[in-house]
C-alpha cells in the first residue's frame, strides 16, 4: 500500500458520462493486481471531504487506468481534470481476484453491468495471460452504457453485450442473456462485478449450477485502508458470520461467503 | 529548538496532536504511512468488553464538508486487544490512550479493570458520547448525572488517569463538563459527534438504516470551539479538543482557544499522514513566530475589550 501524491494523469478518454483516466504511478502499478482498487483525493479542500474508491481498470508497467462513470460530486469533479494534472492516490488497496494458475487453459466468464465492468478488462487479461480463455458479459442501460465494447473487442475477447433497450446486442438485462448461454456451456468460474441485484442473481444461478464465481462489491468508503469501518459487507468466513471490511477483506468475495442483502424497495 | 511537549498533568505529550479513536483503527493501520513514534498520543478505537458486531451498513454518508457515520463501535473486545494488538503498540514510545466504551456503568468499570492488568496504556477515554448505539443517540455523557455516575464508578477503581468523552449533543456543555470534573475525571475530551440525518430524496428514506449519525469533520469545528471556549473558562481540568482538524492552523484555532491538546480524526481517513503534517506544521508556525514552547500559546485568546 502506497501514497502517491504525484500520480500524474497522461490520458483521458470519455465517452457521455464515462470515463477513462491514466495515471502514472509507477510504484502502484508494479504491486498492483486484478480486483485491487485505489482511493483518490478530488480535492485539497474539504468539499468533497473524501477519497473515492476506483477499480484499478489496467495496467502496465508505470501506469494504472481507471474507468468510471460521473455519478455524484466527488466523479463528476474529477472527469473535470486534465490531462497533466496531479492526483494523490492511495493504492493498490483491498484483495484481488483469486482464480490465477488454477484456471490455467480453463474457460471462465467475466459479467460486468455498467460501471461495473472496470476491474473485469485488468482480471481478463490476467486470465488470458495465464492460459484462460474468457468470455465477456457486458450489459448496459442503453449502448452508450457500454462504451468499453470496442476495447475488449479489439483485444480479441470474446465478447457478449446486452442492452435494457436492445439498442445493442441482447435486449434484456446481461443476467438474462448469460443464463441463456449457461445452458450452451459450463465456464469453470464466474467473476463479476455491477450493481448488488445483478451480482445477487448470478451467484443464484451459478450456485444452481455448482460453479465457483467471485464478485467484485462496491461501497461507499470512509478511508479504504482498513481504520474507519464504514464498508462492511455481511460475510460468512470460517463458520463465523458478520460484518466484515469491503475495503480490508475485500472488495472481492466468493459467492459462499457473501450474504446478499435482501431487496427493501 | 521548538519545544511542542504538552504537560497534562498526569500525562506529558510530546506535542499536543492525538489521533482520535473511531479514525486511527487500533494504530497499526498506519504504520505504513508514518512514524507513530512521532504522535502526541494515539486513542485506540473503542473497546467494550466483548467483541461487538456494530451497525449494519450504509454506515457512511459524505455531508458538506462533513462525514455521518453510524459505525456503532464494532471492535474486537477486551481480551484480543490486549493479547494481539497491545503487545504491538507498546513497542511505540507515544501515549496509548484506549477508548473505553460500555452498555451500562459496570461494563466501563470491567474493561478498564481488565485492562488496568495490562502495560503500556497512558490514559483512558470514557467514551460517554457515541450517539450510534443506543436508540435515538442516547447516552450518558447528554445528562449530567449519568455522566457524573459512570465517571466517579470508573475512577473508584482505575489506577489510570480519565479523560471524559463529552458529547455536543447537549444544551449546556458546561453543566456536563462540571459534573464530570467532580466525578473525578482527570481531563475532557471535546466532542464526540454531532447527531444528524441525511436523507435519500429519491426512496424518502433516510440514508442510515437507524435514521441518526454521528458528524464529524471541518463542518463542526466552529461550534466546537465555541464549546471549548465555554468550558475552559469554567473547569479546572485540561480540555482535549476534537472536532474538524485537517491542519496545523485549525489545531492552533483550539490551543489559542484554550484547549491543552488536540484530537484528529476524520482527517485521518483522508490523509494516513494528516497527524504528522500537522506537528509539523505546528513546529513552523512556532518557529515562524518564535515561541519557544507551544504551551505558551495555550489559552492566549485575545478577547475584545469589555469581554475580558
Amino acid at each position: 500500500m502506497i501514497k502517491d501524491s504525484q500520480a500524474r494523469i497522461i490520458d483521458k478518454k470519455s465517452w457521455n458520462n464515462y470515463y477513462l483516466f491514466s495515471l502514472e504511478s509507477p510504484r502502484i502499478a508494479s504491486q498492483a493486481n486484478s480486483g485491487q482498487f485505489i482511493m483518490i483525493r478530488i480535492s485539497h479542500h474539504p468539499y468533497p471531504l473524501l477519497r473515492r474508491p476506483f477499480s484499478i481498470h489496467s495496467k502496465d508497467e508505470k501506469s494504472i487506468d481507471i474507468f468510471f462513470q460521473v455519478s455524484g460530486l466527488g466523479t463528476d469533479l474529477l472527469s473535470q481534470k486534465k490531462v497533466g494534472d496531479i492526483l494523490d492516490i492511495l493504492g493498490p488497496l483491498g484483495k484481488g481476484f483469486h482464480g490465477g494458475a488454477s484456471l490455467n487453459g480453463k474457460d471462465v466468464v467475466a459479467a460486468g453491468g455498467g460501471r461495473g465492468i472496470a476491474p473485469l478488462y485488468f482480471l481478463a487479461k490476467e486470465l488470458r495471460s495465464h492460459g484462460s480463455s474468457v468470455k465477456i458479459f457486458y450489459g448496459g442501460k442503453s449502448l452508450e452504457d457500454i462504451p468499453l465494447k470496442e476495447k475488449f473487442e479489439s483485444e480479441g475477447f470474446d465478447l457478449y453485450c446486452s442492452t435494457d433497450d436492445g439498442s445493442f446486442g441482447f435486449k434484456g438485462f446481461i443476467t438474462e442473456y448469460l443464463k441463456t448461454e449457461l445452458e450452451k456451456f459450463t465456464p469453470s468460474r464466474i467473476f463479476s462485478c455491477g450493481p448488488e441485484e445483478m451480482m445477487k442473481k448470478i451467484a443464484q444461478f451459478a450456485a444452481k449450477k455448482n460453479i465457483p464465481a467471485e464478485f467484485s462489491l462496491e461501497s461507499v468508503m470512509g478511508c479504504g485502508f482498513g481504520v474507519c469501518w464504514g464498508c462492511v459487507k455481511r460475510i460468512k468466513k470460517n463458520g463465523e458470520e458478520g460484518w466484515v471490511k469491503i475495503c480490508e477483506e475485500g472488495p472481492v468475495f466468493s459467492s459462499e461467503e457473501i450474504v446478499w442483502t435482501e431487496d427493501e424497495k | 529548538m521548538t519545544d511542542l511537549s504538552i504537560d497534562l498533568g498526569f500525562i506529558k505529550l510530546k506535542n499536543p496532536v492525538i489521533a482520535s479513536s473511531g479514525t486511527f483503527g487500533y494504530g497499526l493501520e498506519f504504520a505504513p504511512f508514518i512514524d507513530l513514534n512521532k504522535l502526541g498520543g494515539i486513542v485506540v478505537k473503542g473497546l467494550y468488553f466483548s467483541p461487538r458486531p456494530g451497525n449494519p451498513p450504509p454506515r457512511l454518508v459524505e455531508a458538506s464538508s462533513g462525514l455521518i457515520n453510524a459505525v456503532g463501535l464494532q471492535g474486537v473486545g477486551v481480551k484480543k486487544f490486549s493479547e494481539e494488538i497491545l503487545p504491538q503498540l507498546r513497542k511505540y514510545s507515544t501515549a496509548i490512550i484506549v477508548n473505553v466504551c460500555g452498555e451500562k456503568d459496570e461494563e466501563y468499570a470491567s474493561v478498564v479493570d481488565f485492562l488496568d492488568k495490562e502495560e503500556g496504556i497512558s490514559a483512558y477515554e470514557l467514551n460517554i458520547s457515541c450517539p450510534n448505539v443506543e436508540k435515538d443517540g442516547v447516552c450518558p455523557a447528554l445528562d449530567p448525572e449519568t455522566t457524573f455516575s459512570v465517571v466517579s464508578l470508573v475512577k473508584k477503581s482505575s489506577s489510570r488517569p480519565v479523560i471524559a468523552k463529552l458529547s455536543p449533543n447537549v444544551t449546556d456543555i458546561v453543566e456536563i463538563a462540571l459534573s464530570a470534573q467532580e466525578a473525578g475525571a482527570d481531563a475532557l475530551s471535546l466532542v464526540n459527534t454531532f447527531l444528524a440525518i441525511a436523507v435519500d430524496v429519491e426512496t424518502r428514506k433516510p440514508v442510515l438504516p437507524k435514521v441518526f449519525g454521528g458528524l464529524s469533520g471541518p463542518a463542526i469545528k466552529p461550534l466546537v470551539l465555541r464549546m471549548v471556549y465555554q468550558v475552559v473558562s469554567r473547569v479546572k481540568i485540561p480540555v482535549i479538543g476534537i472536532g474538524g482538524i485537517l491542519s496545523a492552523k485549525d489545531a492552533l484555532e483550539y490551543l489559542i482557544i484554550g484547549a491543552k491538546a488536540v484530537e484528529v480524526g476524520t482527517a485521518n481517513l483522508i490523509d494516513p499522514e494528516a497527524t504528522v503534517k500537522i506537528i509539523d506544521g505546528l513546529k513552523e508556525y512556532c518557529q515562524k513566530n518564535g515561541i519557544d514552547k507551544i504551551e505558551s500559546i495555550i489559552g492566549t485568546l485575545k478577547k475584545p475589550q469589555g469581554l475580558d
